[in-house]
């Protein structure tokens, strides 16, 4: 019910939402939770494997029953935190894990199951008949647990990703974490003050204490004022510190209001990785249940959050509201909950030796040992030195400690230290370097003790910045001393819960013991417990004294169970944000990109380029019919093709050779300015790296080509030669693969093309096979290449990039009055293949030199890249798998890349393979299949006829061995 | 036989001007990399000095201004951008033209830092970031090229051929947080 | 994670390109023998402490990086440019 006059909601803006198709109302500054609370909704959840009525438990982001599903069709999401979730004007959410309705759950009959149902039981129950498993026993299980589900469908919603710098990163602004940012801040530092809440002052907001004689929650607004008028700070409301990870890097997930996320453009969500000299975690602790009989009904709750409930969003839980627990957070919940006007019928004290001042019924040394009700709280049985008593009551507001949010300062492996006089884990210093803990995080209770740790834990890190603290005294608060007698469940019967969210209970855990899960790690997997997306923030201290207690061991003794990131359960979407779609990579575009989208040709993916796969003609229906067009085209007459994509690299220096004659396996030293070479390079373990050529523009001056793929890899090994092999040379090396639009231009007319654009004529004298130079086309400077990748007569012109749109348009009109016109891979394919080319579907780094039928390109006359290894009697054995030529002569013509080779007569199996192939294509030139193959001692088998299987697509034909060159064997077209 | 006709890096893409923030191309001119031979820095920063009135830059600098500028590049060479390179440098330099190879953008308006920090892990806070800082980094897995020329402008760089991505992820993000803004 | 570059300073991991031990600077000569090849080109340590390899600074300054770093604690300890530290093998 709403309580009047107190609380942070706004009154005046009412807000209207739905809850499993009913619709209520609301204020702006309410959670779903408070909201539902204020309208007596106690039973918000079902329970993920009992299916038990469920309500409300925390006010935090720990909350682990109150999980809802938000939005319909592709933009629903599931397992929101109704505690957290903001109200908004036409919120629609539902509850989940129910059949056929929250209130009529028909898998409800788990609960009744209970006794088969607990730890273990899928391990035990579900052994026989095994084929079972896969077909019944899983999908039942699938469709039974779980909680909430997703659509199906792509995300629509927008996530990003950005990053942040700051010299110290405060995490948490409550008392402690505020007068932290404050000090640094006043010392100069550049500070980042993150909190997931929606305002800051943590606990403050949600108590009525006050600091400097200020109630709490304005006092934090105050100093927030003031840092947020700071150029050096800057305030992350609802943004969760999600990870610790190295280097100074937190990980930390920002949700945006409703209001900003649904602006055209707005993200949902932003994922922060943010990097900080240094941190303060003021993280704040989370109260812990107590675990007695069926404590988890609606209607039990945490006391600090029934405090939260009633003085932050106005609302009490509960009209007749019992107390039960072992610190002074129940007393502090009855007194605020009495000036609030409600009813407080029975405040239960655990500890013996307690005293109550408040003017209720009192229980000192009193325990809670059952609770009953149909769907939510209605009494409570209360365990007293003189029997059992039992109080009606529709909330019980429990607390059993406080346990410090230690997780980020174990992100980096680190473990917490139990420290007996809060019952309770606390952080080591150290575990993740250049971060300190401060309050309530560091085991520091009181509000004074949060607020001078907090100056402590910024001085720290401001020496460490090698910045002087500015003057900043503590302001003035309570300071109670902490008094804990330690309660982890109450004895009895029946099943008391641990854990909330995966049905885990002190049975349970027990049980683990019995059977010898005694390792705190094992004891986790057998029972799920802390499994769940609350990660156990509630009950792994609970589940860890259960354990301890039951294998006779003390709580350290016992252990603890790692926390890892992230912190909260944070969306995929949001951490991986903008890697979908064309988001994924970046896109490469050639100069000619848009004239050959122009001509309607399909691109396809090369790496990040995008290229050209063929240009149809009209009338073309089929891949094949242009791809054999064009083929016929080159051969014929005269193709265009962008070959920009190729890695070009300029060398330049007065060492340039002498790299590149490290670099490559054949002599570069050698050859002439003005000419080009074909170089392999090699790996340092012999295997073959790259191909291509290069070309000597001048005395120091060179241009590397490789290949598409190797472009990025060739330039980091180029660099890697000369800075950590041979800095001593004077060489420089800058990629200028984007600054040359380059085309090939191939076939007998190639050179009547060029000549009606170049404004010197080329001759086969003044510009032979392998020449390279300068050349102008209209006065604009070109570099010109006679090299071929298509075996005919052919050249590559390069002109600044600029220009590329234009000279590409320009050569494909031209060639098409000379019978010609533009071509694109799979023509580039055929081509090459035919003329025995290597791509790297051969140079696949497996393949050597002698694999290749290169081997005598290794000069002997000096040192290379490789040379060494490749020389391994492993890598020249006569044996090896080498290149050759296939051609079909069985029934079936076609052939096939991936397929395997097998001697005629030996059965297709592994251990009889001769051999693969790399590289297939229907020759138009030829009129038939033909293919790249490695096969055993290949070279001498030619014209041997073997068997090629292909497993994969069902294929067995037979195949001739034949030279890997298949047309113009001499290679005379080229030099014409 | 036509002329052959000029098209820049971001032809049809640039520029757009979404809320306070405005993505331009900019005609850089000339751009060459410059890349000392070996023992030649001192006498390479004089001559650029003599020629273009500016000295080579230390790591992470620009140094000139707007129309005649060299930042620092990379590892072993800057990036003149501007002027045609004085034939006077190649004696200390290697110098490759590098017109064509890049697309230059200039990013500019209040939140210009913020439409960054969504795309590149730099720390581009502006007392470490000042105006004439530049830097060599990551924007979305492209190769870049980033430095303050202004308050609350930067020139960003990428290779050509990722103009588009440039233009889509720079734009995204300038519409993210101008909706931020309201 | 994040590396400092001689040049750059320190910068996201995500600009560098991962290669292997720093053996790799030290090339042994063609005739130096079968082992000495079989351990420049295969033979690593797998240290969980202190250990030395190669960084590439490729989405940023393009310098080959020594960076000492420990694999257990993963501070990064020392980073050197691959050309300096050759130089001083020379």
């Amino acid at each position: 019910m709403r309580l009047d006059g107190k609380g942070q909601i706004d009154r005046n803006s009412p807000v209207s939402f739905s809850f499993d198709g009913r619709r209520y109302q609301g204020f702006a500054g309410d959670t779903l939770a408070s909201a539902l609370l204020a309208h007596d909704v106690r039973l918000v959840a079902r329970s993920f494997k009992y299916h038990r009525p469920r309500g409300v438990l925390t006010a935090g982001s720990e909350e682990p029953n109150a999980l809802v599903t938000v939005g319909q069709g592709a933009a629903q999401d599931p397992n929101i935190r109704a505690t957290t979730l903001e109200l908004f004007d036409g919120l629609e959410a539902r509850s989940q894990n129910r059949w056929p309705s929250l209130e009529w759950d028909l898998l409800a009959l788990n609960d009744l199951g209970a006794p088969f149902l607990g730890a273990g039981f899928y391990y035990k129950t579900f052994m026989w008949p095994r084929a079972f498993w896969e077909k019944l026993y899983e999908p039942v299980i699938r469709r039974a647990a779980g909680l909430g589900a997703l659509s199906g469908q792509h995300n629509a919603d927008t996530y990003e990703r950005a990053h942040a710098h700051c010299d110290l990163l405060v995490i948490g602004a409550g008392p402690a974490g505020l007068m932290a940012a404050k000090l640094a801040a006043d010392s100069g530092a550049d500070v980042i003050l993150c909190d997931e809440d929606t305002r800051t002052g943590g606990r403050l907001n949600a108590d009525t204490q006050e600091i400097d004689g200020l109630p709490g929650a304005l006092w934090a607004e105050e100093i927030t004022a003031e840092l947020a008028a700071m150029e050096n700070v800057r305030i992350m409301t609802r943004t969760t510190v999600t990870g610790a990870y190295d280097g100074g890097t937190y990980g930390a997930l920002e949700r945006l209001p409703h209001a900003v996320a649904s602006r055209k453009g707005a993200p949902k969500e932003t994922f922060w990785r943010i990097v900080a000299g240094q941190a303060v975690l003021a993280a704040g602790a989370l109260e812990r249940p107590v675990a007695f009989r069926n404590n988890d009904r609606p209607g039990i709750m945490m006391a600090s959050a029934v405090r939260a409930y009633v003085n932050r969003w106005a609302v009490s839980p509960g009209r007749a509201v019992t107390l039960f627990g072992n610190t002074d957070s129940i007393h502090r919940t009855a007194a605020d909950l009495i000036d609030a006007g409600v009813h407080v019928a029975a405040l239960i004290d655990a500890r013996p030796d307690a005293t109550c001042d408040l003017d209720l019924r009192f229980y000192p040394g009193g325990q809670v040992c059952d609770s009953a009700g149909r769907k939510g709280l209605e009494a409570i049985s209360i365990a007293t030195p003189s029997g059992i008593d039992k109080i009606q009551t529709d909330c019980l507001a429990m607390s059993g400690g406080w346990n410090p949010s230690v997780h980020l300062t174990c992100h980096m492996n680190g473990r917490p230290v139990w420290n007996p006089e809060i019952a309770a884990f606390v952080p080591q210093p150290g575990m993740v370097p250049g971060l300190t803990a401060a309050g309530a995080c560091n085991g520091q209770f009181s509000t004074h003790q949060c607020l001078t740790d907090g100056l402590t834990a910024a001085t720290t890190a401001l020496q460490a910045l090698g910045r002087r603290a500015a003057a900043l005294k503590s302001p003035r608060a309570e300071d109670t001393p902490y008094a804990i007698t330690p309660l982890w469940s109450v004895p009895g019967k029946g099943r008391a819960w641990l854990d909330f969210q995966n049905d885990v209970t002190v049975k349970d855990v027990k049980q683990a013991a019995t059977e010898n899960f005694r390792s705190v790690e094992h004891m986790k997997r057998y029972t799920t417990q802390g499994m769940a997306t609350d990660q156990g923030k509630s009950s792994n201290t609970a589940a860890l004294a259960v354990l301890a207690d039951a294998t006779g061991r003390s709580i350290p003794g016992t252990g603890t169970t790692t926390f890892r990131p992230p912190y909260v359960p944070t969306a995929i979407a949001a951490m991986g944000a903008h890697a979908q779609g064309t988001g994924f990579a970046p896109q490469r575009f050639t100069t000619s990109h848009r004239a050959s989208l122009d001509a309607g040709a399909p691109m396809i993916e090369a790496g990040l380029w995008y290229r050209p796969s063929v240009f149809p003609a009209p009338g073309e229906t089929h891949w094949r019919q242009s791809c054999d067009r064009e083929v016929g085209m080159v051969r014929n007459a005269v193709g265009v093709c962008d070959v920009s994509t190729l890695g070009k690299i300029d060398i330049q220096g007065p060492d340039a050779a002498k790299l590149l004659d490290f670099v490559y396996t054949n002599r570069f030293s050698s050859l002439k300015p003005g000419r080009c070479r074909y170089g392999l390079m090699l790996r340092e373990d012999g295997h073959v790296m790259d191909d291509g050529t290069t070309a000597r523009l001048g005395e120091h001056h060179y241009v590397m080509t490789t290949t598409t793929a190797a472009a990025a890899q060739v330039m980091r090994h180029l660099e890697f030669t000369h800075q950590a092999l041979h800095p001593e040379w004077d060489v420089s090396l800058i990629s200028v693969t984007e600054q040359w639009a380059q085309f090939a231009v191939a076939g007998p007319k190639s050179r009547d093309l060029l000549n009606g654009l170049l404004d010197k004529p080329l001759s086969n004298d003044n510009f032979p096979f392998m020449a390279c130079g300068p050349a102008s086309i209209k006065g604009t400077k070109a570099r010109l290449f006679r090299i071929s990748f298509s075996g005919e007569q052919a050249y590559e012109i390069a002109v600044p990039a600029r220009f590329g749109d234009s000279l590409f348009r320009q050569l494909v009109a031209r060639a098409e009055t000379l019978d010609g016109g533009a071509y694109g891979m799979e023509a580039l394919n055929v081509l090459r293949i035919e003329k025995g080319f290597l791509t790297h579907a051969e140079l696949h780094g497996r393949t050597t030199a002698f694999d290749l039928g290169m081997a005598r390109m290794i000069s002997d006359a000096k040192d290379c890249i490789g040379k060494t290894a490749a020389q391994r009697p492993g890598l020249t054995d006569p044996d090896r798998e080498q290149l050759v030529g296939l051609k079909p002569v069985g029934a079936i013509k076609q052939l096939t890349a991936g397929a395997h080779l097998f001697t005629a007569g030996d059965a297709p199996t592994r251990e009889n393979a001769q051999g693969y192939v790399t590289s297939v294509a229907f020759s138009p030139t030829l009129g038939h299949f033909m293919g790249l193959a490695f096969v055993q001692r290949g070279p001498a088998r030619l014209g041997e006829v073997i068997t090629l299987v292909d497993h994969l697509r069902g294929i067995t034909t037979r195949v001739e061995i034949c030279d890997p060159v298949f047309f113009d064997q001499d290679g005379g077209r080229a030099r014409g | 036989m036509a002329d052959l006709t000029a098209k820049t890096p971001c032809a049809g893409l640039l520029p757009l001007s979404i809320g306070t923030l405005t993505l331009t191309e900019v005609d850089p001119g000339h751009m060459t990399a410059v890349a000392p031979l070996k023992g030649q820095t001192s006498a390479l920063s004089e001559a650029l000095k003599t020629a273009h009135g500016m000295a080579l830059p230390a790591p992470n600098r620009a140094t000139g201004k707007d129309g005649a500028r060299t930042i620092w590049f990379g590892h072993a060479h800057s990036l003149l951008i501007g002027p045609a390179p004085d034939p006077s440098l190649a004696q200390y330099a290697a110098l490759t033209d590098q017109s064509d190879a890049w697309a230059v953008v200039r990013l500019e308006g209040p939140g210009a830092a913020d439409v960054l920090a969504r795309l590149t892990p730099l720390d581009l806070r502006a007392p470490q970031f000042k105006r004439g800082h530049t830097a060599r980094t990551d924007l979305m897995h492209m190769m870049a090229s980033i430095t303050r020329t202004g308050p609350q402008a930067f020139q960003i760089m990428v290779f050509r051929s990722m103009a588009h991505t440039l233009v889509h992820d720079l734009k995204t993000a300038i519409e993210a947080v101008t909706a931020r803004a309201g | 994670m994040r590396i400092i570059c001689p040049h750059c300073g320190a910068r996201d991991r995500r600009e560098f390109t991962y290669q292997g031990d720093a053996v790799a600077l030290e090339r042994p000569a063609p005739d130096a023998g079968g082992a000495a090849w079989d351990d420049y080109l295969h033979n690593r340590e797998n240290p969980a402490g202190v250990t030395r390899d190669l960084w590439y600074h490729e989405q940023g300054c393009g310098a080959w990086l020594v960076v000492t770093r420990n694999t257990v604690t993963h501070a990064v300890l020392t980073t050197d440019l691959a050309a300096t530290v050759r130089e001083g093998l020379a």
